[in-house]
């Protein structure tokens, strides 16, 4: 008789080589996939360099990709770009993307196909926990633990203790996968679930798009959590289907699994939510938003950056155009996302709406370039943080929201709902 | 492990683009990012710091991205260690292996007012408020991490044990 496990538990029990494994219980595991970007992968390569390893553990199962501050905006974003494309020439890395092959790495690694349901995979990049959509272990790392992981393939973890959040009932009209992650944190806050794993279920969560389950385990982080979990089912294989040929296992949680707390929403009636500055927990239903005038719209990021996030803003953008003195910029995400949006023509409404589409970065979501902010501006984004001085200016705010809020916002110049077009 | 210093306030969720902003991660050199920590919060931080001087912060300090590049700025400005209820996990983990002491204890992150000078000692865990005489307990760090610290964090340290075998 085995021990009732979450799917947390399952998978890292089976990267250990272990039958079980509970919260608390430090456990070393084998990594399918270790990722690095622009900004985290120079420290890997300098730690690794430092340890004075020649070769990587597997040169399969690393990815480098340069996606914070491409296309290089100065010179030493360019040096840092370079170390990757050296070090992965120098160790026949397999997966490293850059120029006219880079996308926003979340995106991009999912859509290759490098990660796959029931992976432990850990990355540079706080947002790894993306990949939990899939029915992945997925978290972030510093860069030297990315480098370990580099030298040996493992790494170590305690068990975190899960809390299962429950979504019932309807969702409304604009309101997606990005309006029940904001108004989770706005609920339990940002260190709501602070070293622990969450797992999103429920009759909504079983009807959403892998686009908007990949929304909401991408801001799990946003509320302290070790990774954002949903359970396979037959989107997250229809979205497995044709892009791998490696082999993977289909890890869910016993129905009598143990969690710390079980959190049940009623969805029925919910809002689209927008946070506001200076933390994602600030939600408010767009209802109680008030008169927010807009300097910049940003549609983008690992959050809110595929094809679905891209044709919702341009249903909503359809024959309108962006307010005077409102600077919308579209970033598709991949290079896959890009010539999707292209030919489906939303690159068409975008521009006649007056939009600035870029290349795919993650350019002005940590305030790199391609739309920072000035002094005492504001902006209405579809990404993830709303720090102080995130996207700019110490003094400039950043408001966060899903794509269609953010077209009506641009149109109206004003943070808005498509429905008060 | 003694640690003696200054103490300067900050609140809750102290977010890693406060402690150094993305906007200066187009280099990894620590000099170059101990200019700019806690830039976004105070200005004026890294010319009134000194070395051994410790932050006392609010809860889920170091929330948000991976960068280690935060544990990196904070060290090289030279803060001693940082004391707060509770820290972000990535945080957490990237200042053990950069060589950063931080401590929990929600006690001592209340009653430290701004400028105590402030004792902690790392074998015991206890946090003493020298300008109030207050005493605070948290956990001690353990022996081998106290090497790893000393060593200047998890890689020096595993490349000084490999070198003694």
């Amino acid at each position: 008789m085995s021990v009732p496990m979450t799917i947390a538990e399952k998978i890292l029990a089976a990267h250990a080589g272990l039958d079980e494994v509970v919260p608390g219980q430090l456990v070393q595991v084998d990594v399918d996939l270790a990722l690095g970007n622009d900004i985290t992968a120079p420290i890997a390569i300098r730690t690794f360099r430092e340890a004075g390893v020649e070769k990587v553990f597997d040169r399969e199962k690393i990815a480098l990709v340069a996606d914070h501050f491409v296309p290089n905006k100065d010179i030493n974003s360019a040096e840092q770009a370079k170390q990757l494309r050296v070090f992965a020439a120098e160790q026949n890395i397999v997966n490293h993307f850059d120029g006219g092959e880079t996308g926003v790495e979340h995106v991009l690694l999912p859509e290759k196909g490098l990660v796959l349901p029931g992976d432990v995979v850990i990355g540079a990049d706080s947002h790894t926990c993306t990949y939990g959509a899939m029915g992945a272990f997925a978290t972030g790392v510093g860069s030297t633990d990315l480098a370990a992981t580099m030298i040996t393939g493992k790494t170590w973890f305690k068990v975190p203790e899960s809390i299962k959040f429950v979504y019932n009932g309807e969702l409304g009209p604009w309101v997606t996968g990005k309006d029940l992650i904001l108004y989770t944190i706005g609920d339990i806050g940002v260190d709501g679930a602070l070293y622990m794993a969450m797992e999103f279920s429920g009759p909504v969560i079983d009807r959403l798009s892998m686009a908007e389950r990949f929304t909401m385990s991408n801001m799990a982080i946003e509320a302290g959590g070790k990774a954002g979990l949903i359970n396979p089912d037959q989107t997250t294989l229809d979205y497995v289907a044709g892009r791998s040929d490696r082999e993977f296992n289909i890890y869910k949680s016993d129905p009598d699994a143990r969690y710390s707390r079980v959190i049940e929403y009623d969805c029925t009636g919910l809002e689209p939510q927008v946070a506001f500055p200076h933390l994602p927990e600030n939600t408010r239903p767009i209802s109680q938003v008030g008169n927010i005038p807009l300097d910049q719209v940003v549609i983008g990021s690992c959050t809110n950056g595929r094809f679905e996030d891209l044709k919702m803003a341009a249903q909503v953008l359809s024959g309108r155009k962006v307010a005077k003195g409102v600077r919308l910029i579209v970033l598709p995400t991949t290079p896959r996302v890009y010539q999707q949006a292209l030919s489906a023509g939303l690159f068409q409404i975008f521009l006649d709406a007056g939009a600035v589409i870029g290349p795919p970065t993650c350019g002005p979501c940590l305030g790199g370039h391609m739309g920072i902010l000035a002094r005492g501006e504001r902006a209405l984004a579809t990404t993830n943080r709303n720090f102080v001085g995130r996207m700019g200016h110490p003094e400039s705010e950043v408001y966060l929201a899903n794509p269609a809020i953010a077209a009506a916002s641009a149109v109206l110049g004003r943070i808005a709902a498509p429905d008060q077009l | 492990m003694k640690i003696k210093g200054k103490a300067w306030k900050f609140g809750e969720n102290i977010d890693t683009d406060v402690i150094i902003p993305a906007r200066y991660l187009n280099t990894s050199d620590p000099k170059e990012l101990a200019r700019h920590c806690m830039e976004d919060a105070d200005p004026e931080f890294v010319n009134k710091v000194r070395p051994g001087d410790i932050i006392v912060a609010g809860k889920n300090f170091g929330c948000g991205s991976s960068r280690e590049h935060a544990p990196i700025a904070l060290k090289a400005a030279g803060v001693g260690c940082v004391i707060a209820p509770s820290f972000a996990r990535i945080f957490y983990r990237n200042s053990f292996n950069m060589g950063l002491p931080i401590f929990e204890s929600r006690e001592a992150a209340e009653a430290i007012r701004q400028g105590d000078e402030v004792e902690v000692d790392g074998d015991t865990g206890q946090i003493t408020d020298l300008t109030t005489g207050q005493k605070f307990k948290a956990q001690p760090i353990p022996p081998f991490m106290q090497q790893l610290i000393s060593d200047g964090g998890l890689i020096p340290h595993v490349l000084k044990k490999n070198r003694n075998g």
